[in-house]
């Protein structure tokens, strides 16, 4: 079963410059897992140090956010659209 | 509010909105008597506030410490050339007039502090957040919750940038970002650039936001987020919620003042 993991820009490079990947899964835990075995260096930008989800990024299966469902638990079916949404501070002189 | 009667020039001016259903006079009277402030006068602020000055809303205080340098003018529309060196609350200030002398605009040259910025909220109606680095968007942020203030956001990268309305009590900044990226994680717009029409789009849709809360139509983006991108010309919308265990407006919050913004974004 694939889902489709739309990237933002800065996690685009580890996956060789992709927009979007498919990965097989049935949970976001599943799917980030297979991520990272595809693409190595994904687990050290979604993760910290004791493997919670960086609280930067946000996670959303379509559009909804999975802090609001079960989290990485969140199950998945086929077709799914996964977005990864990182926090930017950008604006005026954009970030000093 | 009610008693504000039109001048001629201001019915000429605002012909356009007292003639649009759903604004009238009596929105026209709304917009003149509203304040908002606008931190950061760069390019989310810049076409924001000129937007905001021409409909007419009657107070706009303008946040900034900074003065115009040439590499803001690809995408900081309210600072010219011959601003360059000047500081852009005052570049700011005489491009609003131009457009619209009709309204008042106080600036603030300060850099926006936990010392500060309870202050310069409290005395506006809505606060739109143009800012350009992570510690004064939570400086930001927990002024508008302690005040209950809207909090209209945008912000922007490369290609991308988001919006979203921050009404009191649902929702804030940290129940979307609990915690800002540690510094050399995400890269500034300065080290990656962004592409210069980019702001303009964000800082509209912040712009009408303001606009539809002080005339109370529509739909505003409260719980929802907007996320663009540039490069595919797609919008798309997610979905969030407040955090009932948010440390600034959940249920039993840790944090009930402001705190040093720097050290809580790993800068000191």
């Amino acid at each position: 079963m694939a889902v489709e993991v739309r990237l933002p820009m800065i996690l685009q490079k580890v996956a060789g410059g992709a927009k979007t990947v498919k990965v097989e899964g049935k949970s976001i835990h599943e799917v980030f897992d297979n991520l990272e075995k595809n693409h190595h260096g994904f687990a050290s930008r979604l993760f910290d140090n004791e493997g919670n989800l960086n609280h930067f990024i946000m996670v959303y299966v379509n559009n909804e956010d999975i802090r609001l469902q079960r989290g990485m638990q969140t199950e998945l079916k086929d077709g799914d659209v996964i977005t990864l949404l990182p926090a930017m501070a950008g604006g005026e002189d954009c970030c000093r | 509010m009610a008693d504000i009667r039109f001048s001629e020039e201001q019915i000429r001016r605002y012909s356009r909105h007292i003639l649009l259903q759903g604004v009238g006079g009596k929105g026209q009277r709304k917009l003149l008597g509203a304040s908002v402030l606008l931190v950061g006068t760069g390019g989310l602020g810049s076409p924001a506030a000129l937007y905001l000055a021409a409909a007419g809303v009657g107070k706009l205080g303008l946040v900034d410490f900074d003065i115009v340098d040439l590499s803001n003018l690809q995408r900081q529309v309210l600072h010219h050339t011959h601003d360059i060196g000047r500081p852009k609350v005052e570049s700011a200030t005489t491009a609003i007039h131009d457009i619209n002398p009709d309204i008042q605009v106080v600036p603030h040259t300060v850099k926006l502090s936990s010392e500060n910025a309870l202050d310069i909220v409290a005395d506006y109606d809505i606060v739109l957040d143009g800012s350009d680095n992570f510690p004064t968007r939570y400086l930001v942020n927990d002024a508008c919750v302690f005040k209950s203030k809207p909090n209209i956001h945008g912000s922007i990268l490369l290609f991308h940038g988001m919006a979203t309305t921050f009404l009191p009590g649902r929702g804030c900044y940290r129940c979307l970002y609990p915690v800002p990226p540690p510094p050399g994680t995400v890269p500034s717009c300065q080290e990656a650039g962004v592409l210069g029409v980019l702001p303009g789009i964000i800082g509209l849709i912040q712009a009408t936001e303001t606009i539809k809360l002080i005339l109370g139509i529509g739909e505003v983006l409260s719980e929802r987020l907007v996320f663009y991108d540039a490069l595919t010309m797609e919008f798309k919308e997610v979905k969030y919620k407040r955090n009932p265990r948010c440390p600034v407006c959940g249920e039993e919050p840790s944090i009930t003042r402001l705190v040093d913004y720097e050290e809580f974004c790993g800068l000191r």
